[in-house]
This record gives structure tokens, sequence and C-alpha cells, in this order.
């Protein structure tokens, strides 16, 4: 893929003298202009636009916001106010930002589920995978540390617990776990000390996201994309330049995914929030009810399933952990589970599981939810670790298209089964 | 050739190791100033204590005080409170220290070791789930106290009992008792 012959031609005498010196336009046209596009993409494979657009709308909105944030324990919770009543355009500027984060988890969570589906992650694309780990963990950092700035009730608490995840380390050596709390906070205590520097870092890691999101597109265009077949392009019909024809898709994708996050920026700009957040942070009073941002409540349910604290936090963080393992925990030779027609039960049965999960890490830590929380969590953990190696062993998959073009044009010459040509994935 | 030239690489690869082992401890000592500046500073480490009076709380009442930014519980239990904490066995404890900050490390977590002798009524507390820091309810008198009449956390629903120790849930360990002492028969100092 990264050795495709460009089709640039400069035509000014400008652009030929720049082509000499600096052939970045050659590369642009390359890599997003004639780039060959497997001709059967479908509208999941629209999310790594959406993926890029979002990520340039939170460091618009962002650098715009920090204009007007004040990041100290005793005016960061007026300033938000602020921001949304008497700035101009503020409250517009402020339900992007914070409506954007929500989008943004939505697309990625979309995202990494179709690269689960059509085993996006086989070889030769584990570093891509991996990147895209890095880039989820990443994410939820910089959205951690955003949330606590409002400074309300939520935002305190939240940072407290998640802070807090490192004292377990005390159980394993004593005293440590406690230190590096403590480091973390500048203080005995969350304090203004630890939204300054929260602050600081929400600034700076969008910058490192986008140049791990440059890493990942740079090892997508070295492997090429996968398509839903999980064929790999093979002849010039199995491909379409991406320009027009993923950029209009992408386009369209986008357009779409547009009218429901300006339906909340305009009309429920607080839905995806927690009232709470509106009483300015009480380090003496704890909410009766603490929960996360909805994107993070699958990992709280994994993390309050287990009764052992330091359990507790290991569970929660390998079940992130565990995904960069997937390309070598899965054992099949197939990668799209279109022909897997056994993992399709199992897959769709882990997607109702991470569903669950959110269900109940909103609900309270007690009775049924508890003993829910705790067999999904099993099943989390058992399917990443069993299913995957065990089902890509005994399973017999469903006879493989011999090309991309064939799966779309229809024209078969007859199937053939699995191995010989259509097994692309042991290179 | 070949022979002849062994003396000369290992002097260069020695200046070279030399070079590489400055370079590398003089990042690590400039590294250190950046990570030390977000420990928490002499201003926030100066140990400060409070006083406070107990008069105001009458049996059966608490009062909650702020203490190195952390909340303290001052409760006043009732002979019935104090009588179930002395009754539970050791053996039933999930945390059998006593985390009296008075005590060594390994006192047994009776309700003695968690109280001042002859002050069995007072428990002094930080009021800080030791599983990831919220504030458990049990302060005031319509709170949810959990199963054990002490505290509960609400957050990751932990029990503790009315001597603030762990019955029930994911905290690891008993509620902390901070170091004090009773100045007057009706006053302590904290820290």
């Amino acid at each position: 893929m990264a050795g495709h012959e460009s089709t640039y031609q400069p035509k000014s005498r400008f652009e030929r003298w720049l082509d000499e010196r600096l052939p970045i336009a050659r590369m642009m046209h390359a890599q997003f202009v004639d780039f060959p596009t497997p001709r059967n993409i479908n509208y999941l494979w629209t999310t790594g636009g959406m993926l890029a657009f979002f990520l340039g709308v939170q460091i618009l909105t962002g650098i715009v916001l920090a204009m007007h944030y004040l990041p100290s324990a005793n005016d960061a919770f007026n300033s938000v106010e602020a921001i949304r009543r008497d700035v101009n355009y503020g409250w517009l500027i402020r339900n992007l930002h914070a409506v954007g984060a929500s989008m943004f988890f939505l697309a990625v969570y979309i995202h990494i589920g179709r690269g689960l589906y059509y085993g996006s992650y086989k070889a030769p694309r584990e570093v891509l995978w991996i990147l895209g780990v890095v880039i989820l963990l990443l994410m939820m950092a910089t959205a951690f540390m955003g949330y606590s700035l409002p400074w309300g009730q939520m935002s305190f608490w939240a940072v407290t617990v998640i802070t807090n995840l490192f004292s377990s380390i005390d159980s394993i050596v004593p005293g440590l776990g406690t230190r590096i709390v403590q480091w973390l906070w500048g203080g005995f205590a969350v304090s203004g000390t630890t939204l300054t520097r929260f602050f600081s870092l929400h600034y700076v890691l969008p910058f490192a996201i986008v140049g791990v999101v440059i890493l990942h597109i740079w090892a997508l265009h070295t492997v090429g994309q996968n398509n839903p077949t999980g064929l790999e392009i093979k002849t010039k019909s199995d491909s379409v330049p991406m320009s027009p024809h993923a950029v209009m898709k992408d386009m369209f994708g986008l357009a779409v995914f547009m009218v429901l996050f300006t339906w909340f920026v305009f009309f429920l700009p607080d839905y995806l929030g927690h009232a709470d957040n509106y009483i300015e942070a009480n380090p003496l009073s704890t909410p009766p009810h603490i929960v996360p941002e909805w994107y993070f409540l699958p990992y709280y349910a994994i993390l309050r399933a287990i009764p052992n604290k330091l359990l507790g936090v290991i569970a929660m963080f390998s079940s992130i952990i565990l995904l960069c393992f997937v390309p070598w925990l899965d054992t099949s030779r197939v990668r799209s589970t279109k022909y897997r027609p056994l993992y399709k039960w199992f897959f769709w049965l882990f997607i109702i599981t991470v569903i669950a999960l959110g269900y109940l890490g909103s609900k309270p830590p007690e009775g049924v939810y508890v003993f829910w929380a705790r067999i999904f969590t099993a099943y989390y953990f058992i399917h990443l670790l069993l299913v995957l190696p065990i089902v890509g062993v005994i399973e017999t998959p469903s006879p493989l298209p011999r090309s991309i073009s064939e799966a779309v044009l229809g024209t078969s010459g007859g199937h053939v089964t699995v191995g010989a040509p259509s097994a692309p994935e042991k290179r | 050739m070949a022979t002849g030239t062994v003396e000369e690489p290992n002097r260069r690869d020695f200046i070279v190791i030399a070079a590489q082992a400055f370079a590398g401890v003089g990042a690590a000592v400039a590294l250190w100033p950046f990570i030390q500046q977000m420990n928490p500073d002499a201003s926030t480490q100066a140990l400060a204590s409070i006083e406070v009076d107990l008069s105001p709380v009458k049996e059966g009442q608490a009062i909650t005080v702020s203490w190195r930014g952390k909340p303290v519980f001052v409760r006043n239990r009732t002979s019935q409170e104090v009588q179930a904490a002395k009754e539970v066995k050791l053996a039933d404890l999930v945390d059998r220290s006593a985390r009296n900050d008075a005590l060594p490390e390994n006192t047994p977590a009776s309700d003695l070791n968690r109280t001042k002798k002859g002050k069995e009524n007072w428990i002094v507390l930080v009021g800080i789930c030791t599983h990831l820091g919220c504030i458990p309810k049990g302060q005031s008198l319509n709170d949810s106290r959990g199963d054990y009449g002490g505290w509960f956390c609400p957050c990751h629903g932990s029990h503790y009992d009315t001597a603030g120790r762990i019955r029930r849930g994911p905290a690891p360990r008993n509620l902390e008792v901070p170091t004090y002492e009773f100045v007057s028969d009706s006053k302590i100092k904290i820290g």
C-alpha cells in the first residue's frame, strides 16, 4: 500500500518548485486522494474520519475555552458558569466541547467494535490496533482530567475516587500507593493544586493524541484498510481511489452523525452529564450516588464487581490492556466474523456484556446489581481469554469469496473452501 | 589488521560508554525536580493541629471537622454502641490492625485500642473510606449507617461498625484513627 505510485502531477511552476524541495503535496495526494481503498467498505468505515473530525473539534473548542477558564479552586466553578452565561457564544462553545467528548467516545466505541467484528486487529494490523488502544487510553486520561475542570461535586469526587485507585498499591508495597496518590494530588487531599496540574495536562494530552493518530494513520496506510470480507486487495478492481469514493462516504456518514451531535448540543446539552456537577465541589461531603460519565460506566462496573480493592483495580485496568493482546488471543484463520458462524454469537454476547456492564455501572452497588455485574465481568474476561482462542480453533468458517470483487459483484466461479488463496491472514 | 586495531576500538568504546553514562545520569538528575515539584510542598506538609470543643456534642450525636483538608469524624457514642463495638470478636474482623496512628502497626483492632481509656464513648476517625476516598455516611442522625450501625460508604458499599472498623464491602482497612489527645475533659487536640 505504502509503495503504490502516486499519480500526482504538479501543475504550476510553484508546485514543481516545492515538489523538488518538499514533496508534501505528492505525499498527501498519494495517501488521501488516489490511495487504494477496498471497494466494499461499509458505513462503519466512516468512523475513522469522524474521530479525526472530533479530535479537531475538541482541540479548537478547548483552546477557546481555555481563554476564559480559570484553573483555581476558588474560580473554576464560577468561570465555567460565566462561560455559559456571559461569554459571547460561550454556551455554544462549551456545549460543543462537553457533548463533543461524548460523541468522540461514541464514535471510538463503534470504531473499536467494527475492528473486533471484522478482525481488523489480525496480522498484519497488530501495530495499527495497539496504537489504537494507546489512543483510547490517552483519550480516557484526557477526558477524565477534563471532567475535573468544572470543579463541581461530581468532578471533585470522580478525581478523588480515580486517583485513589493507585492507593491499592499499598497492599503490595505498604506506603507506596499513598505516596503516589499524594504526589498526584500535591497534598493530602484533592485540592486546587490538583486542579491546576490537571488543567495543564488536559491541555497538552490532546496534542499527544494527534501524534499517535499520525502513527495510527501511517500504520494503516502501510498495511492497507481492512474491509467487510477481511480479504486483502489483490487486483486493481478490488479497490477504488480514496477520493472521491471513500471521502464522499465519510462526508455523508459524518453529516448524519452531526445531526445527533448538534441535537445534543442545542437541545440536550446537559443530558449526558449529572445534575450534581452544578453544585460546587465540597471536600467534606460526598454525593449519595457518584457515577462517572457514561463512557466510563462499563469499567466502573468491573471495578465495583470485585469485592477486593487491589483485584478490582487490576481487573479494571486489564479490561483495557487486554485489548492489546487480542491479535494473538484470536486463533482464527479468518478475519471477518461474517464468515464465522459460531464466533458470531459470542461476538454479540460480548457487545451485550459491555452494554450491560454500562447499565450496571450506573446503578448503586447493592443487591441484584452486584450479582449481574459479577456475571458480566466474568464473561468479559472469559470472552477475551477463553472464547477468542478456543472458538478460533474448533470453528469451521463459512466459505470465503475468492476476492473482494467477487463478494461485491457476485461473479461466482464457485466457492473455495478455507485455506488456499482465500487465507491472506498468514503473512 | 584485525588484531592490530583491537586496542583502538576499546578506547573509543570506553569513551562512548562513559559519555552515555554521564548523559544518562545527567538526564536522571535533571528529571528529579520535574517529578518532585508535584509532591506536597512544605507549606502543605506543615502539620497543622486543631482543637475541637466537644461540649456541644450530646450522646448519640456526631460532628465533622476539617483537618489537613480531610474530614475528621467525632462521634459521642451511646452506651449500646460502645457495648456493640466491644463485643465484636477479633476473628470476625476483616482488618485486625487498630490503624491507630498513636499505636504500633500490629496492635489488635479492639475497641479499646481505637479509643482513649476512660473516654470510650468518644471515637475520632479520619472520615475517608479506605477504599477509594469517599466520605462515608452516618454522621447525621437520618443517614444510613450500614448493617453494623457505624458508617456506610454509598460509593461502593462498604459497611463500618460503631468503632469505624470495616466489616463488609470492598474497603481493605479500618478507618484511620488520627493522633489526638484530650487537652481538657471536653476538648481534644488533633494532630
